[in-house]
This record gives C-alpha cells, sequence and structure tokens, in this order.
C-alpha cells in the first residue's frame, strides 16, 4: 500500500465475503475505481456457513451459471426437516427433480473454497483486493464518510464511498451508531464440523446419486431443547454438521454450544451416518437472527451496510438463508454507488436508492413477509416441548401392544394434559400462522 | 472428541498480544457467567471459581462479546493476517 493511501478511491469495500466481493465485482466492472479489505491472510478463512448458497439471480447476473465454474459442492434435491427426542422422530422430506436441474435451487458449499474463488472474480474485474488488513474505523467529515481508517502503519484512506460488508459482528456498525446495542436474543451461535467421508459412502447413507444433496434440519433433543436447532448438508466427499442455538438460550439454559454439538453427534440418526467419518475441521460462527424488525440503519451519507453486517438472513424454520441475500445486498450496494458517482452525489438522500433496489428485489420484501418469524421462532416451546409431544403423540397412533387402542383426539389429549392448555396451543398455532403461513 | 483435539484440526497463525481483554473485576460479581456456554471453542472456563480464558483458540464469532451484558469482555478483531485461517469453513 505504498503511497496509495495518498490516492483517493471511487469506493472503498470494508470485507471480501460474499457481500463485499459483490459489491467489489460490480463496482469495479461498472469502471469505479475501487478497493476491497479483507482481515484474513486470503479471502474465506474467517467464513463459515451452514450450508447451502440458494439460487442467487444476483450471482447469476454477474457470472452466467455460475455453478458452472465456482467451486460447489452438491446441488440439493432433498430437504428433510426431524424432530427429534432421545428415543423417536418425525421426519419431514421433500424431494424435487426439479431443484437438480439449471439453475438449480440450492447448493451446498465450504466456504473458504467459495470466498477465495469469488474474491479473485472481483480482482479480475479490477477490484484491488488488499488482505491481512483490518478496517478499525471509518473517517468522518462534516456528517459523511470519507474513507476508512486501517490497521496498516499508512493507515487511512479516502474514497466517496465506503460499503461495509464485514460481517454478523460487525463493530463498524455498532462505532458508527447504525447497529443498536446487539442483544444476545437477536444472535445465534453456530459450532460446525466438517466430516471427511467418500464421496460413493455419502450417495449411499443419504440415498443420493451423482452430484445430488441433502440438506437436513433437526429440531428437539439435538439442542436439548434450547431454541436453535441441528443441521446435515452433503458435500461432496464430506459432511457439514452442526448445532445453532440462540445466546440468551445458552444463557438461560446454561448449556456449552460446544457440548450440545457432541450430543447432536451422539443422536443415533447422525451416529449411525458419521462412524466412519474422520473431523477436517472444526469451526464457530455468529448469525444475526433479529430480521426485519431489528435491521440497523443501512445508509447514510456516503456510507452503506450489506450482508450479514446490515442483518440480511431470513430463518423460517424449515429455511436459512444468508448468502443469497448478501450476494443480492453487495450488488444492489454497488448499484447505488454506481448511481451516486453519475450525479455525482453521495449523500443519504442519493444513496436511498440501495433501500428503494432492496425493496424491489426479494431482500427486503422476504425480510418483510417473515418479519413475525424470530418472534416466533423464539418461542421455547418449539423446542422444548413440541418435538417430544409430536413424537410421543404419532408413536401411540402407530404402538400396538395388546392395550384397547384410543383414538388420535383422545391420544392428544392425554398428551398435552399438564403440558400446555387448548388455549395456549391455540395462542402458537396462530402466532406460527401469523408469522409464516397467511404473514 | 473433546475441544482440544478438534482444534489440533484447525489452523492458526496466533498473534502474541491478545485481541481480547476481559475486566476480571466485572467477572468476580457475575452470577450469568454466559461466557462458559456460547464459546465454541470453550475459551472461558473457570478456574476455582474463577473465569479463565485463552485467545489462541478463538473462532473469532464474537459471541461472547454480544452475550456478555456486564460489558466485561473488551473485544476486537486480531490483526490483519492472525488469528483463525479455516481451510473449508
Amino acid at each position: 500500500m505504498n503511497n496509495r493511501s495518498q490516492e483517493k478511491y471511487d469506493v472503498i469495500v470494508v470485507g471480501a465475503g460474499p457481500a463485499g466481493s459483490t459489491a467489489a465485482l460490480a463496482a469495479a466492472r461498472a469502471g469505479l475505481k475501487c478497493v476491497f479489505f479483507e482481515r484474513a491472510e486470503e479471502p474465506g478463512q474467517k467464513n463459515m456457513f451452514g450450508g447451502v448458497l440458494h439460487y442467487s439471480e444476483s450471482l447469476n447476473e454477474l457470472i452466467p451459471n455460475y455453478w458452472t465454474q465456482a467451486p460447489v459442492e452438491r446441488y440439493v434435491t432433498k430437504y428433510n426437516t426431524t424432530f427429534i427426542t432421545p428415543d423417536s422422530s418425525i421426519s419431514f422430506t421433500l424431494e424435487d427433480a426439479r431443484f437438480g436441474r439449471e439453475p438449480y435451487n440450492g447448493f451446498t458449499l465450504l466456504r473458504s473454497k467459495f470466498d477465495r474463488w469469488y474474491a479473485e472474480k472481483a480482482r479480475e474485474a479490477g477490484a484491488l483486493l488488499v488482505p491481512e488488513t483490518t478496517v478499525d474505523d471509518l473517517v468522518w467529515k462534516d456528517n459523511r464518510v470519507t474513507g476508512v481508517r486501517t490497521g496498516r502503519s499508512d493507515g487511512v484512506l479516502h474514497a466517496d464511498a465506503v460499503i461495509v460488508a464485514n460481517g454478523a459482528n460487525s463493530l463498524l456498525a455498532e462505532k458508527a451508531g447504525y447497529a443498536k446495542n446487539p442483544s444476545p436474543s437477536n444472535f445465534s451461535v453456530a459450532a460446525k464440523e466438517v466430516l471427511a467421508l467418500p464421496e460413493e459412502t455419502i450417495d449411499q447413507l443419504f440415498e443420493l446419486k451423482g452430484k445430488e444433496g441433502l440438506a437436513h434440519l433437526f429440531l428437539g433433543e439435538c439442542t436439548r431443547g434450547v431454541e436453535g436447532g441441528g443441521f446435515l448438508y452433503t458435500n461432496r466427499s464430506s459432511l457439514s454438521i452442526g448445532v445453532v442455538a440462540k445466546l440468551s438460550a445458552l444463557q438461560r439454559k446454561k448449556i456449552s454450544i460446544a457440548d450440545l454439538l457432541e450430543n447432536f453427534k451422539t443422536q443415533p440418526l447422525i451416529k449411525n451416518k458419521i462412524k466412519d467419518a474422520t473431523l477436517k475441521e472444526y469451526s464457530g460462527h455468529l448469525i444475526p437472527e433479529g430480521g426485519y424488525k431489528t435491521l440497523p440503519k443501512l445508509y447514510g451519507n456516503g456510507l452503506l451496510f450489506a450482508g450479514d453486517a446490515a442483518g440480511f438472513v431470513c430463518s423460517t424454520g424449515l429455511t436459512l438463508e444468508g448468502m443469497n441475500f448478501a450476494i443480492a445486498s453487495g450488488l444492489a450496494a454497488a448499484r447505488a454507488v454506481v448511481r451516486a458517482r453519475e450525479k455525482g452525489d453521495f449523500s443519504e438522500g442519493q444513496l436511498a436508492y440501495y433501500q428503494e433496489l432492496l425493496e424491489r428485489n426479494f431482500v427486503l420484501q422476504d425480510l418483510k413477509t417473515f418479519r413475525r418469524a424470530p418472534a416466533f421462532l423464539s418461542n421455547p416451546r418449539l423446542y422444548e416441548l413440541y418435538p417430544p409431544l409430536a413424537c410421543e403423540i404419532a408413536s401411540r397412533i402407530y404402538r400396538v401392544n395388546g392395550e384397547p387402542r384410543k383414538n388420535i383426539l383422545s391420544i392428544m389429549r392425554e398428551e398435552t394434559k399438564g403440558k400446555i392448555s387448548m388455549w395456549g396451543l391455540v395462542k402458537d398455532v396462530i402466532q406460527g400462522v401469523r408469522a409464516l403461513i397467511w404473514t | 472428541m473433546d475441544i482440544e483435539e478438534k482444534l489440533t484440526r484447525v489452523r492458526f497463525r496466533v498473534d502474541q498480544a491478545p485481541h481480547i481483554k476481559i475486566d476480571k473485576s466485572l467477572c468476580e460479581t457475575c452470577l450469568d457467567q454466559v461466557c462458559l456456554y456460547v464459546c465454541p471453542v470453550k475459551n472461558y472456563v473457570l478456574n476455582q471459581e474463577e473465569i479463565v480464558f485463552s485467545w489462541q483458540g478463538c473462532m473469532e464469532c464474537g459471541a461472547c462479546r454480544i452475550a456478555c451484558e456486564n460489558k466485561a469482555i473488551d473485544w476486537s478483531y486480531p490483526r490483519g493476517g492472525f488469528g483463525v485461517c479455516l481451510r473449508y469453513g
């Protein structure tokens, strides 16, 4: 960065994850002089997710048929959700052959490989990647952002606009006063293992063929009833297995996230699958799950927030999306900056175009549609009461033990008795319907 | 498998200076001790009723910073190029 601090850039992007690299790629393609910072030695080394990259229109626009060149693992054709108790489980499976055809519904992938590939695309397009560099603060002048202060000795770099895409734990968003004091009830933490298994073994174990993949979510005993869940995703020749739990719930129940993962791995459904697998890597990460109602201020004078730093994660309990939101928001941020440059105006009023773009595409629409999902999903009964209840009712429906059989309504009455009132049950159902079904 | 063994599968470029500092005077009066539960690598442990912490195996997720409502944790990212280096992610 010799003498580079003297130069002025059109746009500075903080972070080379999916949001940051998208912004850098789109800005560079539009002819903007762009620099993007990454605190790791190489992009991808600090990044982790479940996970699945769901279909991204924005990525397909920037890199047509991205799946032909991106380091993706398998396309997901099977989505499973399982309620789990120590002795029993109930599963729901969706298989759809259409998900296995272009443009594909979603891909499992490994972030260290994907993010590195993607940042390289932005670099090839002409954006300057500066790795091994933290951005410690924004530089302000007359109530507008004019640059960033980096951890390097030659410190400050100036630009007309700064796109902050530095992830869920965005100290910059807080320092700028854009994100409120983060609350433990709006964040979850994940612990994950990547476990190696031969490709053919994975195909056999999960009844997949070719590059078909599985996304499997678990609720209940896998987190010992703590708000959160377990996940299993099939990569080409490895599994991504982990647990997610709300920070406030771990505190309330005094259970360690690391122990929850060990507990999850002892569940028969998981244990049998991973008995011959070898651990390749262990990792942890933070997830912003507050949704629409806790979004920070998204833009200001010369400043925009994208990806996890903006809280763009959408969870419905059945699906969890973040990467496609990050990419779409990174593209919208770059477009807003490109237009601001055309107008020669980087004020908050002009950058409001960013919000307009997000409202026009799925990012803010989906978050708004499922705005009540975070409150619904923080109902402890969803994790500690309903999974065992559903399993027990189902088990009794199938159970034949010589006793006279009872009808299903009687079973349901007996099983819910003392655990939840009819009124409590109705209230939870209404909340669920309002959060996810009739929003 | 315990955390120490799991961490042998992860590459770290450890900085000599810690990127996290804790104010032990605040920890002494803390009843929640939520740091014990939210850290994916159990960097916070109880040793004779005292919170002891290490930063070397830190995943840099920031869960402890957000969970500690006593504000006893002074959290920053490691210097550029240091810390966890995931190969899979």
